[in-house]
């Protein structure tokens, strides 16, 4: 197929990324034939923006049906994309059958010897160099109940997928297993992901969907839940710290229920009945056992950390509006730069893509419009073969059947050209999801560092109140005992919060520390796979263009006679 | 610009029209506005150029506009019946005000096949109202014009509903006029068939034609927008990356400049020639030999009555049968002339039909070339833009 040496994965559906489209070709067969260029519904998600800022939403993305590589001639697809039905045989009698349906290519660029690491399942290029894999596949949906939680008997359905994964990495005990999860279980995934790999790039998940029930369960949007789900997997399966997860380990070979926290909140941990609230810098009154200052680790989140959200917000609001100059900035100004460099690049790419898109679609027309006219020519050679009284008219007649071959041909040219320049060019909108990703990545950080100046804030707030404490009870002779008892609580309380900002600061710059090998692992990705984009839409461009013209030049010489004499 | 000599030799400078090979060479050129507002209308300069006894000198150039075209192919609607009148460019009501650049050259192009093919004809070319399209100054031309009355008013399609007999079957029966004499030739009603069919086909591939020019414009136009931001976005990139994304990006363009022309290839080249033969079928429709066969048959049945009256007559040995003796040799004498235009026209459309063939292969055959060769010319444009691009991208990759 795309000239993956994956001995033993015969199964297309393991092919990287950019097999990955051509997979979908072999995987879904009932997209075969439903699947049309004309055809809106399959170009549009049925998915909602549900997360804007988890999820971008292109249309450029998955729905393109592909199966039409593969389609041989005896499912003439001019008739399948333009107007009703016609007979397809009497036509294609008179047409031949192509002789490029069968070609070994499909792509032009069959150099996939190096990178093309980006966010397929395969990190390797050649078997010998790395011999490390993980590869994920999702497969069949089926409905099941709910019976827990569902108050109307026999009412609450959901979709659940196949994952099935082969890997040799140590940590996964066996090389090939199943699980069934449902979407929630990977909204639950990504974010422990979120959580315990705070500054890494982590790619995004699929979207929720706002839509009724009934959508839930039509078979396109399940078929594209199944492939956004198996394109963010291969994903995760593909970045070098990620695919070594525990949480994702778990996700992809403990049997049975999910067995990762999901996100708390008061609320679900009031169910639980233990409400322990961490006492994150309550301030006032201190149990220092009960804080964990190793909490700071993680980001203010939900119902039990609202007192620090508060708390962080106000610090916020502090360091924009208060003039004073915030304890600690950011100071590094290689990464700002490389944050605005950011912003331009994902501003352009998006202009880009959206022209990407445009192209596409002028591409589609061409192909679309070609067919037709060749098709109408082929209604007139026919009627005129059969019409014919004069030889003039035969002549005529094969003169415009050698035309409208020809239109049909290039009119298939143009559409295996097109989807292979969706493939390519695809990636220039998976780049957009990677720059969300980048940013969160950023939005980690920027959290972190707001916390250490909270904690700094707090820090400096206890010191002054006890200074004042300490200077008024040093005024009464032998001490106020309430006043010294309240001294000792602020100290202690003190200690606990220098802790929590020493914990909070080591965080902080692991953070950034992982923002920098992130960026520095993207920069090489991004190289590899931009110069991979462009050489694979420049060679298929060329190889196309060179194939049509084979086949309008023999129509021209063989129609040389007509020339006229004067031009 | 097409100027076709008589014989096809071309010759020039005729000094002894004796000595020379009879010619007549006619252009259409220099299209220019007049008027203003609603009044506008295309002026164009007509030049004849030939040898021929009838015109006035040797070289005459006149100024006409599209209603004189329309007169001339009225004109000679009436007087040749059975030949397959040259098409005209349609009449447009919206176009016209805007008088684009491309409208106006794709017009005065058409204006020129028109003229050109009615002066190669060597029936038409004998046409007097020709000459007088030709040499006559423009008030003569007005004069004429605004002469015609009723039936050379009326638009072909027209002419074809009443000559076909396709409306007054219906309208005759409804009157309560007895079914109308119709031709029942087989091989007339064959043809006619062919030519309805005929222009159903064509049209679809006219129709397909032109948006297949406006694809390539579409197309054009994308990668132009295509180029521009993929451009910007190797400015924002810098280094090797940066600038593999601007060199991409001005290929682009230049592609997006040859896909334009080539738009303009297929317009002029291919989808007018498509358009070119739609006309001419509808201008066969148009043909009429129905009303000839009608006065045929009408004349037929008039001299049969004549007979009985006159047998009649000389039975009761009547004063009058003199006269109607003479009534009944004029009516012969009629009939059998109609009886020889009915077959003239015939014959001509007979003939009229094989040169129709014959021409519309040849027309068609240069067109389908000129549409491949054009194919040919941008898809091998195309490729070696890219393939160029091509070492210079790998040796980047590396960089």
């Amino acid at each position: 197929m795309m000239g993956f040496e994956n001995q033993g994965f015969e199964e297309a559906q393991l092919h990287a990324s950019h097999g990955e489209m051509e997979s979908l070709v072999l995987d879904d067969d009932d997209n075969n034939n439903s699947g049309n260029d004309n055809n809106p519904s399959s170009r549009s998600n049925g998915i909602t923006n549900g997360d804007v800022s988890q999820h971008y939403n292109h249309p450029l993305s998955s729905s393109l049906p592909f199966a039409e590589i593969l389609t041989t001639d005896d499912d003439d697809p001019l008739l399948s994309s333009s107007s009703p039905h016609q007979n397809p045989n009497s036509f294609n009698s008179l047409l031949e059958p192509p002789s490029y349906a069968d070609a070994s290519f499909r792509s032009f660029d069959g150099d996939h010897g190096k990178q093309i690491n980006g966010h397929g399942a395969v990190s390797t290029s050649s078997p010998t160099a790395d011999s490390v894999y993980l590869k994920v596949s999702v497969t069949d949906p089926q409905k099941e109940q709910d019976l827990n939680n569902s108050l109307v008997p026999g009412g609450n359905t959901f979709v659940t997928y196949l994952i099935t994964t082969w890997t040799n990495l140590p940590e996964f005990n066996g090389t090939e297993f199943s699980v069934r999860r449902r979407f929630r279980d990977v909204v639950t995934l990504s974010d422990r992901l979120s959580d315990s790999y705070r500054g890494y790039f982590i790619p995004l998940r699929p979207d929720k969907s706002v839509v009724e029930s009934q959508v839930m369960q039509k078979q396109e949007f399940v078929e594209q839940r199944r492939m956004g789900l198996e394109k963010y997997l291969r994903k995760l399966a593909a970045h070098p710290v990620i695919r070594r997860s525990e949480e994702l380990r778990v996700f992809l070979q403990v049997q049975g229920k999910l067995p990762l926290m999901k996100t708390t909140d008061v609320a679900s941990r009031m169910l639980d009945g233990a409400v322990k609230l961490p006492k994150q810098l309550f301030g006032e009154s201190v149990v220092s056992a009960a804080v964990d200052p190793n909490d700071v680790s993680h980001p203010a989140k939900g119902g039990r950390d609202l007192l620090r959200i508060f708390k962080e917000l106000r610090q916020s609001v502090a360091n924009d509006w208060g003039g004073a100059k915030p304890p600690v900035v950011e100071e590094d100004k290689e990464f700002l730069d490389k944050k605005k460099k950011m912003q331009d690049f994902e501003q352009e790419l998006s202009n880009v893509s959206q022209q990407a898109e445009s192209l596409v679609k002028a591409q589609q027309d061409m192909g679309e419009t070609l067919g037709q006219l060749g098709l109408a020519f082929v209604k007139l050679t026919k009627f005129e073969m059969e019409e014919a009284i004069f030889n003039s008219q035969k002549v005529r007649a094969a003169d415009m059947k050698n035309v409208a071959t020809s239109a049909v041909k290039a009119s298939r040219l143009y559409r295996e050209l097109n989807a292979q320049t969706v493939r390519h060019l695809d990636k220039l909108h998976e780049y957009l999801g990677v720059i969300l990703a980048v940013n969160n990545a950023y939005s980690d950080r920027s959290n972190a560092l707001l916390t250490v100046q909270t904690l700094l804030s707090e820090l400096a707030n206890l010191n002054s109140r006890i200074e004042k404490l300490e200077a008024a009870a040093s005024k009464i002779f032998g001490g106020d005992r309430s006043r010294v008892r309240k001294i000792e609580e602020l100290k202690e309380t003190m200690r606990v919060t220098d802790e929590a900002k020493n914990c909070a600061v080591r965080e902080y710059e692991r953070i950034k520390e992982n923002n920098m090998n992130e960026l520095e692992r993207l920069d090489k990705e991004r190289h590899d796979d931009f110069f991979g984009m462009l050489k694979g839409f420049v060679v298929n461009q060329a190889g196309y263009a060179e194939k049509m013209a084979s086949v309008w030049e023999s129509v021209a010489n063989e129609t040389s006679g007509y020339a006229a004499k004067n031009s | 610009m097409q100027q076709r000599s008589l014989n096809g030799g071309g010759l020039q400078s005729p000094r002894s029209p004796s000595s020379q090979p009879p010619f007549l060479l006619v252009s259409v050129t220099d299209p220019a506005k007049m008027g203003n507002g609603v009044q506008a209308y295309i002026s164009y300069k007509v030049i004849t150029k030939t040898n021929l006894p009838e015109y006035q000198g040797s070289e005459k150039i006149v100024i006409r506009r599209y209603t004189d075209f329309v007169w001339l192919r009225d004109r000679l609607f009436e007087k040749y019946k059975g030949i397959f009148i040259p098409p005209l460019p349609e009449k447009s009501t919206v176009e016209k005000f805007r008088f684009s650049a491309e409208f106006i050259e794709m017009r005065r192009q058409a204006l020129d096949t028109f003229v050109n093919r009615i002066a190669l004809h060597h029936e038409l070319q004998q046409s007097e109202d020709l000459r007088t399209f030709l040499q006559a100054d423009e008030q003569t031309m007005e004069r004429a014009r605004s002469q015609d009355t009723g039936i050379f008013k009326k638009k072909p399609s027209d002419l074809m509903q009443i000559f076909w007999g396709v409306q007054s079957k219906v309208t005759d029966v409804v009157l309560g006029k007895e079914k109308p004499v119709e031709e029942s030739n087989p091989e007339y009603e064959k043809f006619k068939k062919y030519i309805f069919e005929l222009e159903d086909h064509l049209a679809e591939a006219q129709k397909h034609a032109y948006r297949l020019v406006k694809r390539h414009r579409e197309l054009g136009q994308s990668l132009a927008d295509f180029g521009k931001a993929i451009k910007l976005l190797g400015s924002c990139e810098g280094d090797a990356l940066g600038t593999a994304f601007s060199e991409l990006g001005a290929k682009s363009e230049i592609l997006s400049i040859k896909l334009q022309r080539e738009a303009q290839n297929l317009l002029m080249n291919f989808e007018e020639p498509l358009k070119d033969y739609v006309r001419a079928v509808q201008s066969i429709k148009a043909t009429e030999r129905a009303n000839a066969f009608r006065q045929q048959c009408e004349l037929a049945e008039t001299i049969k009555l004549k007979e009985i009256d006159l047998n009649k007559m000389r039975i009761i040995r009547s004063e009058k049968m003199l006269d109607a003796e003479h009534e009944y040799e004029e009516l012969k004498a009629d009939g059998q002339e109609a009886t020889r235009r009915f077959e003239t026209i015939v014959r001509l459309m007979n003939e009229e039909i094989v040169r129709f063939q014959d021409q519309k292969t040849q027309d068609m055959g240069r067109a389908f070339h000129e549409f491949a060769k054009g194919q040919a010319r941008l898809a091998n444009a195309i490729a070696d833009a890219w393939r160029t691009l091509l070492p210079k991208l790998d040796s980047l990759s590396v960089s």
